[in-house]
Parts: structure tokens; C-alpha cells; sequence
């Protein structure tokens, strides 16, 4: 087909205003929406309005299946309502939507008496964050066994690019993983959790993880050598085991690579 | 300021306890260990029950769950590896590791 034959899409004539009003129930319908004959279609866009809603709640819902468990369906699909209309999406990929659910969260006057809910929406969209993350290999324990010692407290570890970190005041890590299925849900106590997400293959796991085994991780990623990490865990918890530490971050898939100094130097 | 000061023996030592621990744990070379991971799931198309499928984007896009037909052809699902073309489906049908043309 030659490419004259290929007229652009007339945003700016029909798509903007034709969208504007379409997460807006009480705005006008744009006048040059019309039926035929040039008849009235009031109707006709409400459907489309509908449509837009309702396939963007059932997004919200998508990514966050335990919110939507904790919460109920109606609950869930009123506070998604409102976060919609406060916030649509800015991309058309809508795997990439809800970056400001948790946040909206913290902000909605009925859930207020469940403070750590915002917590298990962030968890959820780091989920499908590490889900969507590039694929990489994870660190093979025979890398690290290949370091020499005296290259070890020097040693830097690369996170795996779908490795992410929490940390909540609340228990959100239980309460995501009783509530992310459809299992039956026990007691919970009542305390700070901290996390790992990672993903090995296509299987995103969300881990819980002790505070000086947290802090290790925390260091890590933040580019801090291993000495120093362990130093800093060491600190954060008396008890902290740093070979138990270093086999769970292996096991789990949290790095992809290592370098030592001397590799430093060298790329930089 | 670190209260703490981590010696090389000290990290030596940790390094090799923690790999003796997931040596003992998982007796795999790095290759095996890759190819038991690729071989864990595969993409089985016309397995699926009607809105049962999986997508490659994940939950929270349009394709999970949309297939209109019980063992829609090119709809597919992850199965344990090296399963799919042995699942035997109502009507003589098996799982495919290519999408089929049957019952779209």
C-alpha cells in the first residue's frame, strides 16, 4: 500500500475531545459524537464510558488480587472507581497502571481503619513489576566460589533486574501471601515485615526475610562492597548469619552478577 | 560509623559455609540446574478451558483468561515441562507446543 494512502489519526480533530469526557459521568457528551442522521448519542456514549470504566477497574483488579480479596469485590471496585477518575492511566500499557493505587490507598477515607492495605498494593505492583522485568540469569554459586578471599570484602553484587526490596511497619508480606490465593486465612501478629521479591525463571517469589538478613540485602543493593554489608547487618542484628544470608540471596535469585575491585577500576 | 569490623576470614569463612549448604541443598551443575529450570513449564496451546488461559503479558493485560472456547487452539497455558503433547483432552485432542488451528 503506498504510504499516501495512510492518513494519520485526527487526534486532535476527534480522538481528544472524544476521550476527554469519557471518565467524567456528569461532563457533556462532545458534540461531535452523534448517531445517524446526526441524531443525539447520549446513549451510545455511555456505553463507551462504561466499557472504559469497567475495563479499568477489572485492570486495578488484575494486579491486585489480594487487595480485591481483603476488601470484597464492592468494596474494591468503589475505591477503584474513584482512584480511576483521580488518576487513568497514562500509558496504553496497562500492565504499567497502578503505580499510584497504594498511595490512593493511603488517602481513601474508608480504608483508613486498615493502615497496612497500601502495603499489600505496593507489594502487588512489585510483584508484576519483577514479573514484567528483563530477563537475566541469576547468580550461579559457582561465581562466588571462584572469588578469591582477599577480593571478597571488596566484592559488589548487581541486583537481578527483577529483585526488589520491601519493608512495611505492618504485617503486609502475611497478609499478601494469605490473601493472594484463595486459601484460608489465619491470625496474623502484629509487627514490621521486611521482603524480598525476586523471580528465577517465571516464577516470582515473595519472600520474607529476618532484619539483619534485610539490612545485608538493603546494603547490597544499594552498592555498598560485602564487608561492609555484613558489617552493617551485624549491627542492624547481633544475630545475624551471614552464611545463612549469603546462601538464601543465592538461592533466591536476588543477583545476577558480581565484581570484584579490581573489575571496578576497570569499567569505570 | 560501623560499630562492626568484618575481617577476610571472617567472610572466607561464611562464603563456604553458605555454598557447602547450597551444594547439599541442590546437587546440580550450574548447566543442569539451567535446564531443569527452562524444562519446569512450558507453553501447551488447545489445553485450556474456555477463559482459562495464560498470557505471555501476565495478569493486569487483556489476554489472560480470554479464550472463548474450552481447548482453544491457539490459546495456551503452562504446564509442568515435558508433559504437554502427552495431555489427552475429551475428543481424542492432545496439547500442542505450537499453536493449533482447532477450535478457535
Amino acid at each position: 500500500m503506498p504510504t499516501a494512502d495512510i492518513l494519520p489519526l485526527p487526534r486532535a480533530d476527534f480522538a481528544g475531545p472524544f476521550s476527554a469526557a469519557l471518565l467524567f459521568p456528569d461532563a457533556e457528551t462532545p458534540a461531535l459524537v452523534t448517531g445517524p442522521r446526526g441524531k443525539r448519542a447520549e446513549k451510545r456514549y455511555d456505553v463507551y464510558r462504561n466499557n472504559v470504566t469497567v475495563s479499568l477497574i477489572a485492570a486495578l483488579a488484575s494486579i491486585f488480587p489480594a487487595v480485591e480479596r481483603i476488601t470484597g469485590p464492592d468494596f474494591f471496585r468503589a475505591m477503584a472507581r474513584f482512584h480511576i477518575r483521580e488518576t487513568p492511566p497514562t500509558s496504553p500499557l496497562l500492565f504499567d497502571y497502578g503505580r499510584n493505587f497504594a498511595d490512593f490507598i493511603d488517602r481513601y477515607a474508608y480504608a483508613q481503619d486498615m493502615p497496612w492495605l497500601s502495603d499489600v498494593a505496593r507489594i502487588e505492583r512489585l510483584w508484576l513489576d519483577s514479573y514484567h522485568a528483563a530477563d537475566a540469569p541469576v547468580l550461579a554459586a559457582e561465581a562466588l566460589a571462584a572469588v578469591p578471599p582477599d577480593d571478597l570484602p571488596a566484592l559488589r553484587f548487581q541486583p537481578h533486574p527483577a529483585a526488589r526490596l520491601v519493608s512495611s511497619p505492618h504485617p503486609a508480606i502475611t497478609i499478601f501471601a494469605m490473601n493472594r490465593g484463595s486459601g484460608p486465612v489465619g491470625r496474623v501478629e502484629n509487627q514490621s515485615e521486611h521482603g524480598l521479591i525476586a523471580r528465577i525463571d517465571d516464577e516470582v517469589t515473595v519472600r520474607r526475610l529476618h532484619s539483619g538478613v534485610f539490612a545485608f540485602l538493603r546494603a547490597l543493593f544499594d552498592g555498598d562492597p560485602l564487608a561492609a554489608a555484613a558489617a552493617t547487618a551485624l549491627d542492624a542484628d547481633a544475630a545475624f548469619d551471614l552464611p545463612g544470608a549469603i546462601g538464601e540471596m543465592i538461592s533466591a535469585g536476588a543477583f545476577s552478577h558480581i565484581r570484584t575491585e579490581a573489575d571496578h577500576v576497570e569499567h569505570a | 560509623m560501623l560499630r562492626t569490623s568484618v575481617t577476610t576470614a571472617l567472610l572466607a569463612g561464611a562464603v563456604t559455609t553458605a555454598l557447602a549448604t547450597l551444594a547439599s541443598a541442590a546437587p546440580l551443575t550450574q548447566a543442569e540446574a539451567d535446564a531443569a529450570m527452562a524444562a519446569k513449564k512450558e507453553k501447551c496451546y488447545g489445553v485450556a478451558l474456555k477463559g482459562q488461559n495464560d498470557c505471555a503479558a501476565g495478569p493486569g493485560t487483556t489476554c489472560q483468561g480470554t479464550s472463548m472456547k474450552d481447548f482453544q487452539g491457539n490459546a495456551w497455558k503452562f504446564v509442568q515441562g515435558g508433559t504437554c503433547a502427552s495431555l489427552e483432552l475429551p475428543g481424542g485432542r492432545h496439547g500442542s507446543l505450537m499453536p493449533l488451528d482447532r477450535d478457535i
